[in-house]
């Protein structure tokens, strides 16, 4: 086996402040990782609530566009 | 526009999305959650000033980083004590290499200018056009990308000066040379 390829493939060593692909990738990777963890977390119920609470901002009523027959009472306390 | 329901779904959508900028741009998971609550206030409060198919998203992210501009001004010390806070919300917790790797990034980040982090997040996590986050920025696109371009550049310099050796085998594979007793 030659090993000899990957270590010359390996002449990555940045110099200072310089980015090599391999660098740029993987500040991108540890990047989306961090970021992603918290996505993934999803709506956590505080929010979903909020805006379910204040789908009628300023008390106006709710314009039901699939006319169903729900009744919009406005006596919200 | 009126807050139909699929605007109403398509804010909640964003939320994840909004916290994750809103915590990486404060380093304060409690306070993150707050920006993100401000922040849906305010849009639903204004939600007659979004324009109907125009990108909801990013006039959510210019709400929440405007908020958190102004907010940040207003005490800029204390955000010192990010770190340990900002670990709690992960979910899954990582092992211990994956930790460490993750502090010392996470540490790197909070050395970046304000500007140049959330340039960078917007364009590299959040996965924004340049357009578009320099809208949100309310700044140049060739702005953006010189931000992007020296975020990159001083994390770079910060976290791989001494090679990439520190960041050698995969975490897995350490872990198995870590564990396989020593």
């Amino acid at each position: 086996m030659k090993d000899l390829k990957s270590q010359a493939s390996k002449s990555t060593t940045p110099g200072k402040g310089g980015l090599t692909p391999e660098i740029q990738s993987r500040i991108g990777h540890q990047l989306r990782a961090m970021y992603d963890d918290v996505v993934r977390q999803g709506v956590p119920d505080r929010f979903a609530e909020l805006i379910k609470k204040l789908d009628a901002p300023g008390g106006a009523p709710q314009v039901e566009t699939d006319g169903g027959s729900n009744d919009n009472n406005n006596g919200r306390d | 526009m009126p807050l139909t329901e699929s605007l109403r779904n398509d804010i909640l959508a964003a939320v994840p999305s909004l916290r994750a900028f809103a915590i990486s741009l404060s380093g304060n998971a409690d306070r993150a959650d707050d920006l993100v609550q401000e922040t849906l206030l305010r849009a639903l409060a204004n939600i007659d000033s979004f324009q109907p198919g125009s990108n909801l998203p990013a006039w959510l992210f210019t709400i929440l980083r405007n908020l958190f501009r102004s907010d940040y001004r207003k005490r800029r010390r204390e955000v010192e004590d990010a770190e340990g806070n900002y670990a709690k919300t992960l979910k899954t917790q990582p092992s211990q290499n994956a930790h460490l790797e993750f502090e010392e990034f996470r540490g790197a980040l909070e050395k970046l200018p304000q500007d140049q982090r959330e340039a960078l997040i917007l364009v590299g996590a959040s996965g924004f056009s340049y357009e578009d986050a320099a809208s949100i920025c309310g700044c140049a696109v060739g702005t953006i990308k010189s931000r992007v371009n020296r975020a990159r550049s001083k994390l770079a310099a910060l976290l791989y000066v001494d090679g990439a050796e520190d960041f050698g085998p995969d975490e897995t594979v350490r872990a198995v040379i870590g564990g396989s007793g020593g």
